[in-house]
Formats: C-alpha cells, sequence, structure tokens
C-alpha cells in the first residue's frame, strides 16, 4: 500500500525530473498551483495522508519570577489533514506558544496534543526530537539557516538524522532546492542570497524530509512584498500538490488570505473561526 | 563528513579571534614544550647513563679523594670488568665566564668504559700518546674555535697553576643525548705535577668509575665494593651512574619544581584563554543551537559540535606550537648550549604538547558544550 508519504516523495523526484518547481516566480505555472508536480498533478492529491492535530484543553502560562503570566487558557483546535492554516492575533495573544506546542518544540502545561494517534506531550526530549524530525518541517521569519554552510548542505543538514548515504543525502537536497526554484543557487552561503531566496532554502529544508506538518513562524515577515508574495505560492504549492499540513502564524492579512482557514487567537483563547 | 565540514568552518566564522587563539595556544603548547624540553635537558646526564656502570666516590662527600690503591681491590670484585677514575678538574679557558665541564681520566680505560665517545682511530692513538693530549667534545671545539694540535692554555682552580693542554683528539657522541661539551685529558699527566708540586695530594682520584659484567650485577657488585672500603679511614660509596647523576641534579630540584609547575601554568592559561573564545562562540550561536534542535538534533550532537570546534582549534594550535619548538629548540640548543650541552625536542615531549592541546581543547570545550546542549529551543526562537 502506497501511503502519503511516499507518494508526496514521488512527486519530488517527478518534479526534479521535469526540472520544475512548486510555485516558482520564474516559471510558467500559474502561482499558487502544481507547477507540474506530476502528471496532470495528480501526486497533490495526497492531503488525507497526513494525520489530523487534535488540541485537547491546552493551556500554557510562563514564568516571570514569583509572577505567573497564562499566555494559552484551555484552547481546543483540531486542524484537519491537508489543511493550511493561518494564526492571527495581536502580540502576545499566544500564536507563536501555540504554533511552538503543536510543533513539539515546547511544553504545555495542561492539556493534549495529538497528532494523528500520537499524543505528542506524552514523549520525552528524545522521542519528541525523533518525532520532530520526521513529521514536522519548521519555516521561521528570519530564515535560521547555518551561515557557514551553502545552500544544499543547509538542505541536507536535517537528513543527517536519517539513515541516507550522503550521496542519496545530497540527491534528496538538490531535488528539494529544485522544488523551491533554487538549483542555480546551491553553492549559495546564506549571505549571498536574497532574502527571498534564504527562505526559500528555509522552505526546502523544511521539505526535504518530507514532513506531514509544516509550521511556519511569520514566514514573510522579514520579506518584500515580492518576495513574500513568491514565497506564499509556494507554500500554496505545497499544500495544494503534495498534501502539506502548514499551520502559519502571520501578522500580514495578505499572507493570511492565502489560508484555507484563519484561526484568531485573542488573549490566549481562541476566537470565532473563519474558513 | 556534512558535521565535519560544519565544524571546520565554524573555525572560519571569526577569523581573527580564532587566529589569535590558535596563536596563544601554539604558544603556550610550545611553551610548554621548551620548559619540558629544559628539564629533560637538566636529566641529560642521567638518561644518557648506562645501567651496567657504577660511581664509586667518598662516603663522606665527593669533594673527599679516595686513594689510587683502591684501584686493584676494586678490580679484584667479582663481576667488575672494567675500571676507570678521574677528578672534577675545575680549570677554565683564559678566563672565568670561559667555563666548561673538565676532568682527568685514565684515558685508557675511560675511553674503552665510554664508547659514546666516539675518536677516530689515529686521534686516539695521537691522545694515548701525548701525556699532555686533550680529547675536546666537538661542540666545545666550536665553541672555542679549538683545533687538532692546538695548545690550549688552562688556569686551573682546584689544581691551581697553568696547564697547557695540546688538543688530541675530538670526540663526538655515538647518541644524541651523548655530551659533547666536555673535556679530558690524562690523570698521569695530573698526578705527575701533584706529586713534585703538592704531593700530599698525589695518588688519589675523585672518583672510581666500574663497569660491570651485567646491569643486573650492578647492586651486588656496588655492594662488595663498599664492603671491601669499611672501616677504612676513606669509606666509599658506589651507586649506579644514573643514581650518581640524580644526586647532582636533586641539588636543583627545587628549580626543577618551579619550571613544571610554570609549564602546567602555562596549560592553564590558555585553557582558560581558549575556554572564552569557546564560550563567547557558544553565545553567539544559540539561535543555531535552537534551530538544530527543533530540526531533530539531540543535544549530543550540539555538545559534539561544540566540543569538536574547541578541539580543531586547540589541535590547530597545539599542532602550530609542536611545528614551531622544532626550529625555537634547534635555536635555543645554539645559543644556550654552554648551559645545556643536550637540548633535544624528544619523541615524547612532542607527544605530550598533542596531549596537552587535546586536553586544553576538551576542557575549554566542555562547559560551552554543556550550555548549548540545554538550550532551550523556545527560549531561544521566540515565543
Amino acid at each position: 500500500m502506497t501511503n502519503g508519504r511516499e507518494v508526496s516523495r514521488q512527486g519530488i523526484e517527478l518534479a526534479v525530473q521535469q526540472d520544475v518547481g512548486i510555485g516558482q516566480p520564474d516559471s510558467d505555472a500559474a502561482p499558487g498551483h502544481a507547477a507540474a508536480l506530476g502528471p496532470g498533478g495528480t501526486v497533490g492529491r495526497t492531503a488525507t495522508a497526513s494525520p489530523p492535530i487534535r488540541l485537547v484543553g491546552v493551556s500554557k502560562a510562563y514564568r516571570r519570577g514569583a509572577q505567573v503570566v497564562p499566555v494559552l487558557t484551555s484552547v481546543n483546535l483540531t486542524v484537519a489533514p491537508g489543511e493550511f492554516l493561518a494564526l492571527m492575533g495581536p502580540s502576545g495573544s499566544g500564536k507563536s506558544t501555540l504554533l511552538n506546542l503543536i510543533a513539539g518544540i515546547d511544553r504545555v502545561d495542561a492539556g493534549s496534543i495529538f497528532v494523528g494517534e500520537t499524543d505528542i506531550t506524552t514523549l520525552d526530549e528524545a522521542d519528541l526530537a525523533r518525532w520532530r524530525s520526521r513529521s514536522v518541517g519548521f519555516i521561521f521569519q528570519f530564515y535560521n539557516l547555518i551561515p557557514v554552510l551553502n545552500a544544499l548542505e543547509n538542505v541536507e543538514l536535517p537528513l543527517l538524522l536519517t539513515p541516507l548515504s550522503g550521496r542519496e543525502r545530497r540527491e534528496r537536497a538538490r531535488t528539494a532546492l529544485s522544488m523551491v526554484g533554487l538549483s542555480d543557487r546551491m553553492d549559495h552561503y546564506p549571505g549571498q542570497l536574497s532574502g527571498g531566496q534564504q527562505q526559500r532554502t528555509a522552505i526546502a529544508r523544511a521539505l526535504v524530509g518530507d514532513p506531514d506538518i509544516l509550521v511556519a513562524d511569520e514566514p514573510t515577515g522579514d520579506l518584500d512584498r515580492v518576495s513574500a508574495g513568491e514565497i506564499l505560492d509556494l507554500m500554496d504549492g505545497l499544500n495544494r500538490t503534495m498534501g502539506k499540513t502548514i499551520i502559519m502564524v502571520t501578522h500580514d492579512p495578505r499572507a493570511a488570505e492565502r489560508a484555507g482557514r484563519l484561526q484568531l487567537l485573542e488573549k490566549g483563547e481562541l476566537a470565532d473561526a473563519h474558513p | 563528513m556534512l558535521t565535519l565540514r560544519f565544524v571546520l568552518r565554524n573555525l572560519a566564522r571569526h577569523p581573527l579571534r580564532n587566529a589569535l587563539t590558535v596563536l596563544g595556544i601554539a604558544i603556550s603548547i610550545m611553551a610548554f614544550g621548551l620548559l619540558r624540553t629544559t628539564v629533560e635537558a637538566w636529566y641529560a646526564g642521567v638518561s644518557a647513563s648506562a645501567a651496567n656502570r657504577l660511581i664509586t666516590r667518598n662516603a663522606i662527600s665527593l669533594v673527599f679523594p679516595l686513594p689510587i690503591a683502591y684501584a686493584g681491590k676494586i678490580r679484584a670484585v667479582e663481576g667488575v670488568t672494567h675500571l676507570s677514575w678521574g677528578n672534577w678538574f675545575g680549570a677554565y679557558y683564559v678566563d672565568e665566564k670561559n667555563f666548561f665541564a673538565n676532568f682527568t681520566v685514565d684515558m685508557r680505560s675511560y675511553l674503552d668504559l665510554y664508547p659514546e665517545f666516539v675518536i677516530p682511530a689515529d686521534q686516539k692513538a695521537a691522545l694515548l700518546r701525548d701525556r699532555k693530549g686533550m680529547a675536546v667534545g666537538a661542540k666545545l671545539a666550536r665553541r672555542f674555535g679549538w683545533k687538532l694540535g692546538d695548545t690550549v692554555p688552562l688556569k686551573g682552580t682546584i689544581y691551581p697553576g697553568d696547564w697547557n693542554l695540546v688538543v688530541r683528539a675530538i670526540y663526538n657522541g655515538r647518541y644524541p643525548n651523548t655530551d659533547e661539551t666536555q673535556a679530558f685529558f690524562h690523570w698521569e699527566y695530573l698526578n705527575e705535577r701533584m706529586k713534585v708540586e703538592r704531593p700530599a695530594r698525589a695518588d688519589h682520584v675523585g672518583f672510581y668509575m666500574i663497569g660491570v659484567d651485567r646491569a643486573e650485577n650492578a647492586a651486588r657488585v656496588a655492594a662488595d665494593t663498599d664492603a671491601r672500603f669499611r672501616n677504612s679511614l676513606a669509606e666509599t660509596l658506589t651507586e649506579t651512574e644514573q643514581a650518581f647523576q640524580m644526586g647532582f641534579i636533586s641539588m636543583s630540584e627545587a628549580i626543577i619544581v618551579a619550571i613544571r609547575l610554570v609549564s602546567g601554568i602555562v596549560i592553564v592559561i590558555i585553557m582558560a584563554v581558549a575556554a572564552n573564545t569557546m564560550a563567547m562562540s557558544a553565545r553567539e550561536r544559540m539561535g543555531e543551537f535552537a534551530t538544530l534542535k527543533a530540526l531533530g538534533f539531540g543535544g549530543g550532537y550540539i555538545a559534539l559540535l561544540v566540543t569538536g570546534e574547541a578541539l580543531a582549534l586547540s589541535l590547530l594550535g597545539g599542532l602550530a606550537g609542536c611545528a614551531l619548538s622544532v626550529p625555537v629548540t634547534g635555536v635555543i640548543s645554539q645559543v644556550l648550549g654552554d648551559y645545556f650541552p643536550v637540548f633535544l625536542l624528544s619523541g615524547e615531549t612532542l607527544v605530550l604538547q598533542g596531549g596537552a592541546a587535546a586536553l586544553v581543547g576538551l576542557v575549554a570545550g566542555v562547559v560551552p558544550a554543556l550550555r548549548a546542549r540545554q538550550v532551550r529551543i523556545a527560549d531561544v526562537l521566540g515565543r
């Protein structure tokens, strides 16, 4: 039986074979659509393969000395497989904290977070790290690339956690970079890339391990309008054609418009959801 | 390979800071090596000692002589294969500052007992023929520009007067640690003059040098030798050549301890400098470490990166330090040859230098590595 991970990996390979990318600004394909990831774009129909994400009564508070500052209060949220969810809210509303908890880089004070059948709040640090490496791709506002590694090496880096050989790792990294339209920038170091190119590299890094979930914290926050549009096209393409579940924190209404669902947070609680 | 590239490229992040740290480590490792070589130079006499040679001296002190008549009795001790004798002569050349080690010895037996002094056959024959002949080490000959046939006027101190000796042989050391800064001439010549000038001092020697058949017999031969002269006017103390040499070194033990202490302090100081560099480097990169953790890397991998970087930095410095030590030791050997006849960078010292560099790296990296390992992703990447 072919699972979603295998299907989307086939998509990566096909994309390279056809030397096209997803939502490339220089591509003839319409932004936000599968730029011929596979024959007839069939590969993109993998949305049901990703596991659903379910938050049940999630609470989180931070301590500043003796003071306890509640950030999230009994949050219940479900993210459907293959959904593109935008989290918006004023500063301090807890959206980044919520994203961190879903991504498994922070711990809840109360509640559970189910990703598929796994309650990630019960995993110890080592298991949680393993889960992250397999299941989550990170896209940060400031890219967080390693400056001493070139684009190819940055993308190859997470694959060190897999049993792949060096040759296989590099091949996958090249594939991922080609998908984001950076096949001619593989030897460039982050400092030699524009902001948009750096974010594309970061997306390739997030994508290379073929995770089910992509979490993006203000992915366009550091980019000009054109570059931001390109990044959103790319993310849209990943969601539509590869069925990646994307959860994005943003302040930018234009970015939020690209998501399939918008969820507002206010003072640590979910406000009315918007389709 | 990617991890190795990652570690090595991290060294290039702050070229000036890291280059200065590498330079500091290199100089410290070199200083450590030179100080160790100095201590080894102190022990050169000990390390050059043969296990099957004994020295017999007056039991009260080396200052007091022994009668030449003891020679026959010592020769009769079972296990003795060679016997020679000599005196510390203590003369200087022209000026007191031109001091060097000089002895009188029973030449023929001495050269048999000390084959490490290599003399060409014709020079040896000339030396044995000439009662005023003198053998000088190659380094000593170079120092004063002496050539074969030169008459060297020495000013006696222990044996006052002018001693005009003729350079008949220039010896080279058989081994790298053989002292080539000594001179020795015929005890017979000294004794002849003593008989005339100071009869009370004639027919006495400063020490006997005994060759034994097997090294394992050395202790018994020493005991038997001393037993022969027990309750005599000049009791003897016989010990291995190594123990005899150690006796001189123990007089300056405090200096040696101080040198060893300083060499240890040098390493501790550079450890602190390297640790500071690594702490700064790790602190600046907490965001990267948090990113790596977010990607799924464990704390162990991050600790490995930091420790690997510290180790690479210090080994680079260590390598440079070892490389610098070789020519610098050569220069010191030339400049301080009068004080340190044997000043050689040993293989053991090079290994210790490498070990010290590795230790510096590991110790310098441990605290930053632990801090980097424990970085909390959410704290660093924001909420």
